[in-house]
């Protein structure tokens, strides 16, 4: 399978000494949706700008679709559409000709832009709001459309660097399934979260970098494996004073309605509610107690920190 | 980029620069028409009826194409390095740097736009100026290039001026401690050759009055520089600090991290 991205060895130091980044490498295959995770500060936001140009690499080599951004960027920049942390438009501007300049800045002309801006603008739930300057819109409104601009040379690569981040669960979800359409129709998509359920519902593989370093590189399903147990959480129909000693050992008492059990993965649940049903516990729910990403990636980023 | 996709990118950049001016016109083209107003009443009218002729003219048709030029040397100034700097600070800048254009594009679309504000001012200050005074313009293509070519200038140092500001104090610094003593002491209201000869001397060293007496040439048909010295001196500051702006952003300097 060719290429979307390609990173060999690239380090950056900026201007105070700081090393953002130690010699990252990073496939990243056309077609794929790609979880780009790590802690503030590891160093997610610094390699995005280097691959959308935005910040200058200190060494190593980035290939775009074949295109180096050292012998042809422009090429590359053509492919690469960013939908960066920050707001980063005009916020005086009406939201439709912040699309439409951006359009522009590609070399499409008018005409076609403001086609572009009604398709995304609309697929976006933002048409209404065409004529509204950028300051207007409510934080989910300025992430989508910071999408929708992205979108309008229709590249064949999106990077989405916390494109969800303040959006509440229903903007997020109806965000999910647009992405999750875009992706289905060719596009790659890279994407930084810190929603680790986001990253691990979207996301076919992943990379895990910490303090510069790439820590992790693997497909999700993969990395899911690695995690051993997971731990329930049961809600209980009537309260209990005391756990009875004879229940098994992975059973414990959170409070008067919850207990919490953690069992390997190849390990049956059932027993536990024969056990249980036997002392006259009757269970109410049961949920996850984490997200099974996110203890992965605490297990993964502590154990790097750790050596 | 192919021309044509290049002609669109510069095209929308200017388009958005002129919008932008356009959009706030009395904080942008009103307050440099009363401030230049004031000028024609209290410098040309009350003070200039006592001054009598200067140059073999009279004192307000000798300071019109002075106080047009100095309108549109600081709006396309003005116009630049506020725009520059405010994509930078908003970091809209970022829309054009993700973009295939190309740095020489940038420079030309935000100088094209400090241009259209120089010539808008300067337009309005002229209109102004046919209240005081009857315009027989001399040269139309020695006003016309000169304006264009000193706004170009201009802008140009406005958008370096831009690439270094840190702070919003950094772009109000050059105007008002440089740009303006040049222009007040680059002829406008006076011709050299009232002054000492080692003052004539030091004048010349101010590239301001090179494009005045430009100006006033194509107004009135005299000057106290050779047209061809003017048109030298305007087009050596537009080669250097075309390479100079360009070299800032090849480098990324201020708007790369």
């Amino acid at each position: 399978m060719s290429h979307a991205l390609l990173i060999e060895k690239l380090g950056k130091v900026y201007g105070n000494r700081f090393e953002a980044l130690k010699g990252i490498s990073l496939r990243v295959d056309e077609g794929d949706f790609f979880a780009l995770l790590g802690p503030n500060g590891a160093g997610k936001s610094t390699l995005i700008g280097i691959i959308s140009s935005l910040v200058t690499k200190t060494s190593g080599h980035v290939k775009i679709f074949d295109y180096d951004i050292d012998k042809d960027f422009p090429a590359a920049k053509r492919l690469i559409g960013l939908v960066p942390q920050e707001f980063n438009f005009n916020v005086f501007e009406p939201i439709e000709e912040i699309i439409v300049n951006q359009a522009g800045y590609f070399g499409i002309p008018r005409k076609v832009g403001f086609e572009r801006a009604e398709q995304y603008l609309s697929q976006l739930g933002l048409w209404d709001k065409r004529r509204c300057q950028a300051r207007e819109l409510s934080g989910g409104m300025k992430r989508r459309l910071m999408i929708a601009r992205a979108l309008v040379h229709r590249p064949r690569l999106l990077i989405l660097d916390e494109p969800t981040a303040g959006v509440d669960i229903e903007i997020r979800r109806s965000m999910w399934t647009f992405l999750r359409e875009l992706n289905k129709n060719g596009t790659t998509i890279i994407l930084t979260t810190h929603y680790l359920e986001e990253a691990e519902s979207l996301c076919r593989n992943i990379a895990i970098i910490d303090e510069g370093k790439l820590i992790e590189h693997t497909s999700m399903k993969r990395l899911l494996t690695q995690l051993d147990t997971e731990t329930f959480v049961l809600d209980l129909m009537s309260p209990l004073d005391a756990l009875p000693a004879s229940l098994p050992d992975c059973l414990h008492r959170i409070d008067d309605t919850t207990l919490e059990v953690e069992v390997s993965h190849n390990e049956s649940i059932n027993y536990l509610f024969a056990e249980l049903s036997k002392h006259g516990i009757e269970v109410l729910s049961m949920r996850n107690k984490t997200n099974r990403l996110e203890q992965l990636f605490m297990h993964i980023v502590t154990q790097d920190s750790a050596a | 980029m192919t021309l044509k996709e290049q002609y669109i990118a510069f095209e929308t950049i200017l388009i958005k620069e002129v919008l932008r001016f356009a959009r706030i016109w009395v904080q942008t083209i009103v307050p440099p028409v009363i401030t230049m107003s004031l000028y024609f009443v209290i410098f040309g009218n009350l003070i200039g009826s006592q001054i009598g002729d200067m140059d073999g003219f009279r004192y307000m048709d000798y300071i019109v194409p002075g106080l047009i030029m100095m309108a549109v040397i600081t709006n396309s100034y003005a116009n630049v390095v506020s725009s520059f700097y405010g994509c930078k600070f908003h970091h809209h800048i970022e829309e054009m740097l993700v973009s295939p254009i190309p740095n020489s594009l940038i420079i030309a679309g935000f100088v094209t736009g400090g241009i259209a504000r120089g010539i808008a001012v300067g337009l309005m200050v002229t209109l102004v100026s046919a209240l005081f005074t009857d315009l027989h313009p001399h040269n139309y293509i020695v006003i016309i290039s000169t304006v264009i070519l000193t706004s170009a200038v201009f802008a140009l140092a406005g958008l370096i001026n831009g690439v270094f500001a840190k702070s919003f104090d950094d772009i109000s610094i050059v105007p008002t401690f440089v740009l303006t003593p040049l222009t007040y002491l680059g002829g406008v209201f006076y011709t050299i050759s009232m002054l000492p000869d080692f003052w004539q001397g030091m004048s010349k060293l101010n590239p301001i009055l090179y494009m005045v007496n430009a100006f006033r040439y194509g107004f009135l048909g005299v000057s106290d520089i050779e047209l061809w010295a003017s048109y030298t001196i305007i087009g050596v500051f537009i080669v250097v600090l075309y390479g100079i702006a360009l070299y800032l952003l090849n480098s990324g300097y201020g708007i790369r991290r």
